[in-house]
């Protein structure tokens, strides 16, 4: 239409040169936690079905979670369910209307970090 | 003249041309999910690596075997939109199409998969 300079607009800076921000991390990361978590999502119902299945297929699947690389695994997503949990009640707080301001958000993010953390190290400790 | 309020305006945009529809339901199992993570992680969580009949008797108890099977069926839903979200954000075409339906089979797949199993351990 009346658009004669398509292509030569000028573009909003990329991703790649933008310096990264804490809300910008975290927020990419409330993403990545969230769909990572599908792999131990599967690793328990498939636990729970080796359970309901038979005492030889739980023992292989119980063994699989409690091996080294299921430890790992599992230790990285306990740590992904709490930052995507409080990633989670972030965006309550926003959705809600409050805590929009950028310095209060950055300070939620670092909240979020803070937190996962801690609940992790009491999650590893208790479980 | 134009008389459609705000809200009736929004109703049916944004990408995937349901409106809010999503955003809402996604809040609403977040909620569910902030209550049922911490129950789930810690009744869940110190069954791994126990012995078989253990762990199929503490799971034949009302709490933790609800608990369970609420949590497998509210995190697939959850995860069957937000995983929507993310393919249609990064995907085009036909390939969009197809990851979305194995995604959501998978999900649906997933919860009955898990209820099935606590189901059969719990009766």
């Amino acid at each position: 239409m009346a658009d004669v300079n398509r292509g030569k607009r000028p573009l909003s800076p990329h991703l790649t040169i933008y310096r990264p921000q804490m809300t910008s991390i975290t927020s990419i990361f409330t993403r990545i936690t969230g769909n990572a978590l599908l792999v131990a999502a599967l690793l328990i119902v498939w636990w729970f079905l080796a359970a309901a299945t038979s005492p030889n297929y739980f023992a292989f699947a119980d063994g699989v979670i409690t091996s080294w690389f299921g430890d790992l695994v599992m230790t990285l997503s306990v740590w992904a369910l709490w930052y995507h949990t409080l990633a989670g009640v972030r965006h309550l707080i926003w959705d809600a209307g409050y805590g929009l301001e950028i310095e209060t958000a950055e300070k939620m993010g670092l909240a979020v970090i803070a937190g996962s953390l801690i609940l992790t190290i009491i999650t590893l400790l208790a479980v | 003249m134009d008389y459609m309020t705000d809200l009736k305006r929004a109703v049916g945009m944004g990408s995937a041309r349901e409106g809010t529809k999503r955003h809402w339901s996604m809040t609403k199992s977040s909620v569910a999910l902030l209550i049922l993570t911490p129950f789930f992680v810690f009744t869940f969580g110190p069954m791994t690596g126990e012995p078989h009949d253990a762990v199929l008797a503490y799971f034949q108890r009302p709490f933790p075997a609800i608990i369970a099977a609420l949590m497998v069926v509210t995190t697939f839903m959850h995860f069957k939109t937000g995983v929507q979200m993310l393919i249609e954000d990064y995907m085009h075409g036909l390939a969009r199409e197809i990851t979305i339906i194995l995604l959501t089979c998978l999900s649906y797949g997933a919860a009955a998969t898990g209820v099935f199993a606590i189901a059969k351990i719990a009766l």
